[in-house]
């Protein structure tokens, strides 16, 4: 990508593309939603913690939609609850994206025929960015599913979506 | 401590024998069926009297017995009308530590049974999932709103046995 490929005499200058700059500040600081609905949020917490550490890909959790930009929906989704999220979904900020964890937010999981309360699959009602399989997933599947994300946004385009 | 069988003779002489019956002969724990009539009083009998002291409500349940006359409609859906809804109610006492469970049965088209939130206040929010699953009305019930499902559910009470889930809710699909 070569971010720091041109460097001037004087140490203090540094060229860049305004896209490839805004793309690196963008994905190297992805604060969280602090929100979580089932199993896959004790996962997700997990994934916080010290043993994975989200914070090293700049993962932090923010009280607040308005400080996130990225909201992980980590768990069934009931149609009671469908409605809350897409409320918090849009108070967040552009830009902000969308990472779909396990089987449940993915497409209903283990409710798809006989669960009356759950909304099958979150990508019905929100933009899903990256969707996360698993029931529950490891840690290490919402880590490589935070990568992709990573990998989405380095090659976003000021004109063009990615 | 009794067993339910020497409760039951207590309940039959004090309440009459039509009032109540015992069956014990299936799988499960043998249980007392109380007509609905009478069932607010036995319930009052059973938490004051001394020798009984109920003084726990472990669980209270609903039943759909789905025992009345099957139907198909257009679609091939089943319909159930007649027959009875139940309320099992599973009680415990900490001082003589026996047990007892009661049953109510209601006609699923008028299914209303008395509250006992006053007696056992466990019963609050069991009794509004009773209400909320299988739309069985409890009368005198301080706050008899839905529990689980969105309060502006219309679509009816989802573990009946004739349950038909909606195609959408507030514009959202609902099957697969």
């Amino acid at each position: 990508m070569g971010l720091l490929d041109k460097e001037f005499a004087d140490s203090n200058i540094v060229i860049a593309k305004t896209e490839d700059l805004l793309n690196w500040a963008r994905l190297s600081s992805l604060w969280q939603l602090g929100f979580g609905l089932a199993c896959c949020a004790i996962e997700m917490m997990a994934t916080s913690a010290s043993n994975y550490d989200f914070d090293r890909f700049g993962v932090i959790p923010r009280p607040s939609p308005r400080q996130s930009d990225i909201i992980i929906i980590s768990g069934t989704v009931t149609l009671k609850m469908a409605l809350r999220i897409k409320k918090l979904y849009e108070q967040m900020p552009d830009p902000k994206y969308i990472i779909s964890m396990g089987s449940c937010a993915n497409c209903g999981g283990p409710y798809w025929e006989h669960g009356y309360h759950v909304l099958k699959g979150v990508d019905r009602i929100i933009p899903v960015d990256v969707y996360v399989p698993g029931c529950p997933p490891r840690p290490e599947a919402l880590l490589e599913g935070l990568l992709k994300l990573q990998d989405k946004i380095r090659n976003e385009s000021l004109t063009k979506k990615a | 401590m009794k067993t339910p069988e020497e409760i039951f003779e207590i309940l039959k002489s004090k309440f009459g024998e039509e009032g109540v019956t015992f069956t014990g002969d299936q799988a499960g724990d043998p249980y007392v069926t109380v007509l609905p009539e009478i069932f607010r009083k036995v319930a009052v009998y059973l938490f004051k009297n001394e020798d009984m002291n109920f003084d726990s409500l472990m669980l209270l349940s609903g039943v759909d017995d789905a025992n009345g006359e099957k139907t198909k409609d257009a679609n091939e859906n089943e319909i159930i009308t007649g027959g009875t809804l139940s309320v099992y109610y599973n009680l415990f006492s900490l001082t003589h530590r026996h047990k007892l469970t009661v049953r109510v049965s209601v006609p699923r088209e008028t299914p209303e049974v008395e509250s006992i939130t006053d007696i056992w206040r466990t019963a609050d929010w069991h009794e509004r999932e009773a209400y909320d699953m299988f739309g069985i009305i409890f009368k005198n019930h301080p706050d008899l709103r839905r529990i689980l499902m969105p309060y502006d559910w219309d679509a009816g009470y989802p573990l009946r046995k004739d349950y038909q889930n909606p195609e959408f809710y507030h514009g959202m699909k609902v099957p697969y």
